[in-house]
């Protein structure tokens, strides 16, 4: 009998630990022979515990699945309270296309045999049949761009690296994951570490590069201890090592824990704090591709840019091209959170509204009152209101708005919000967060936080210089920590200006 | 500890990470893990065996939230305070937290330490926190409550 319980982060914050040793007691009182299987979390974080049990049709879900419910699950599971169905049949993982998610929730996370039984290590024998040059040239096609936050053509990118003459290069993952409201490259390490490893092998095959570092942040101590258990695994098993796979050129990865730096997530700071310096921003340019660690070319991608490689090369550039609309192809693993009812990971083309997201697929608020607003796109991301909903989530279409997809998280707030107290924050956490290289972010942010108070306390005359502050920090800001902590500040005056208005009466 | 003491163990830290690209952060968290802090008498050795300055370690130091100088409380308490966790009441959970400690956020006692983080990667079931490194969602009067009872007795 094989039954699944996550270990996912959010899973076991949930409970996952107690119920896979209440049914792990259950069995051995009735003497039955389980395996527990600890996978990832299939996303729905609503339903987790999510506990799955193999059956000749299919796994079958139970969740939310509470200690007390493990009895039950061996008497009478189709009676069971907590039964779902068949979960791939549940409406709101059937609507996925999962790609990179493909394996997360399904295969056991560190066993290298369930991930070669379920596609894995496919896309790098196929890169090393090409070659570098045409795998370049398949990135290239696919369309795929930076998951990160800027969005950047990855092909692009890696063709730089690649041509840039140099006696060592690097990949560099970026799993700083700091934005408020993502949990997707935590999802990714935790439930398919495999994947990443491989993606980041086709990157150094292609660009020439022969080690690799992932960038964990410190917050995540089980996907560190994942990640550290896979790569390990790899190296035993020669996909990473002198050979890859026993035939290509050598590759390594060293696993690097970051130390609770927001910033460190932006990709000048991140190379600075592996160099063992302050993660403070570097000028660009040098673009790092050209000159990056230890001033060699170096790719830096996001966990989810890497990790859609490996489907990519398995199943061709056109394939993964041939989903989304307009500019942004492919697959983007959504992040719904916040004051959601259906929140968790959803996995789907480009091209879905905003509205349908929040709506559809969220199901509204968790505190079942109006959505007031959602930050899409982490802490430097816009406040939509609702007449933002028929928006397409996609690169251009949210730009042209003055928001920004980022990293595809989605922050949905209710009618209770308080949008100034909001702003407050963007502007605070700035200052606490700025690196400090650079006046607009390290005092704006400070003078933002102040400014929005005197708004609060019923002076109308700060509101101008407020408006006059954030374009100073647009303009001047050496990276996107200044230069787009305006945005949740502006987008919160411009369509909830109520909220700023009424502390004034107030103070009348 | 003696200094003495301190200084074997740096010696066992700094081989360690001989040989890494751009060790310091790496030293750092070892160095942390052993002590439960940076501390001062750990400064010269690591600039000693990588050519730095005092001054450029204690720089690297102070840059980031994670690097303590004061010793924690026997458990630590992070509490998220970023914005999927306030839209499911997370000022809430903090006075809630903070009352049943009897501690302020960013205050430290000899039992228990309560510190801010931004985002725990926890944000589809907020509000969230991370107890002794163990993740917490949903974090209601009882599992407050809870927690309380445990690291206080
Ligand atoms: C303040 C700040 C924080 C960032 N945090 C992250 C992060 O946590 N993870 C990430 O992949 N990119 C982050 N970025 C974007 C990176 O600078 C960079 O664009 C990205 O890692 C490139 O990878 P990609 O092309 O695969 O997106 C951040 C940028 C800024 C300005
Ligand atoms: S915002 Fe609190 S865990 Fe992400």
């Amino acid at each position: 009998m094989k039954i699944y319980v996550p270990a996912d982060a959010a899973a076991r914050a949930l409970g996952a630990d107690a119920v896979a040793a209440a049914i792990a007691k259950e069995a051995a009182q009735r003497g039955i022979d389980v395996q527990i299987i600890r996978n990832g979390s299939r996303g729905m974080i609503w339903l987790e515990p999510l506990v799955e049990l193999e059956t000749a049709a299919g796994r079958i879900a139970f969740g939310p699945f509470d200690a007390a419910d493990a009895a039950a699950l061996f008497d009478a599971p189709e009676t069971h309270p907590r039964a779902l169905g068949l979960t791939d049949e549940i409406p709101y993982f059937k609507r996925q296309t999962r790609l990179t998610f493909a394996r997360v929730g399904l295969i056991d996370p560190t066993s290298l045999a369930d991930y070669e039984a379920h596609g894995g290590l496919a896309g790098l024998r196929r890169a090393l049949a090409l070659g570098p040059q045409a795998v370049l040239d398949e990135v290239a096609a696919s369309g795929l761009r930076g998951r990160g936050g800027a969005g950047f053509p990855t092909g692009i990118k890696w063709q730089t690296v690649a041509a840039a003459p140099a006696d060592r290069k690097y990949i560099v993952c970026n799993a700083d994951e700091g934005d408020s409201g993502t949990f997707a490259d935590r999802m990714l390490i935790e439930g398919d570490p495999f994947c990443l490893i491989e993606g980041m092998a086709i990157a150094g095959l292609a660009c020439g590069a022969t080690k690799g570092f992932v960038y964990l942040r410190s917050e995540y101590p089980d996907a560190i201890a994942v990640l550290g258990r896979a790569l390990g695994l790899a190296r035993q098993a020669g996909i990473l090592g002198d050979a890859v796979l026993g035939s290509g050129p050598a590759f390594e990865i060293e696993l690097r824990v970051g130390a609770g730096a927001y910033v460190c997530g932006e990709e000048t700071s991140l190379l600075n704090s592996l160099e063992g310096q302050r993660g403070v921003v570097r000028a660009k340019p040098p673009l790092p591709a050209l000159e990056g660690f230890m001033g060699r070319p170096t790719v830096v991608n996001n966990v989810l840019s890497l990790a859609a490689v490996p489907w990519i090369l398995t199943e061709g550039a056109a394939a993964y091209k041939a989903i989304g609309i307009n500019r942004s192809r492919g697959t983007i693993p959504l992040q719904i959170a916040g004051n959601v009812r259906y929140g968790g990971l959803f996995e789907t083309g480009f091209g879905v509204t905003l509205g349908e997201i929040v709506n559809d697929i969220g199901g509204g608020t968790a505190s079942g009152r109006p959505v007031k607003a959602v930050q899409v796109g982490g802490p430097l991301g816009a406040y939509h209101p609702q007449a933002d909903f028929d928006l397409p989530f996609c690169y251009e279409e949210f730009a042209g708005q003055g928001g920004l997809v980022g990293h595809a998280g989605l922050v949905v707030h209710d009618d209770s919000a308080d949008m100034l107290a909001l702003a407050r924050f963007a502007m605070a956490f700035c200052a606490i967060e700025s690196c400090g290289k650079c006046t607009p972010c390290r005092i704006g942010a400070v003078r933002g936080a102040e400014t929005i108070d005197r708004i609060a306390a019923g002076d109308a005359a700060a509101v101008p210089l407020l408006k006059d502050l954030c374009q100073t920090m647009k303009l001047g800001s050496l990276c996107a920590l200044g230069g787009f902590t305006p945005y949740p500040v502006l987008s919160a005056l411009t369509h909830f200006p109520d909220d700023f208005a009424c502390h004034k009466e107030a103070a009348e | 500890m003696s200094e003495a003491a301190i200084a074997e163990r740096m010696d066992a830290i700094l081989t360690a990470h001989q040989g890494l690209e751009g060790p310091l952060l790496p030293i750092l968290h070892a160095v942390q893990a052993e002590f439960g802090l940076i501390p001062a008498a750990a400064v010269a050795p690591i600039a000693k065996a990588l050519a730095l300055t005092g001054a450029e370690v204690e720089g690297v130091i102070s840059f980031y939230h994670d690097f303590r100088r004061t010793p924690a409380g026997r458990h630590t308490i992070k509490l998220c305070r970023a914005e999927a966790c306030q839209a499911m009441g997370g000022d809430q959970a903090l006075a809630r937290i903070e009352a049943a400690l009897g501690l302020k956020l960013g205050e430290s006692r000899a039992d228990v330490t309560l510190e801010a983080v931004y985002c725990l990667g926890l944000c589809a079931c907020g509000p969230a926190a991370q107890v002794d490194g163990q993740p917490i969602g949903r974090l209601d009067a009882a599992k407050v409550a809870a927690i309380a009872a445990e690291v206080l007795s």
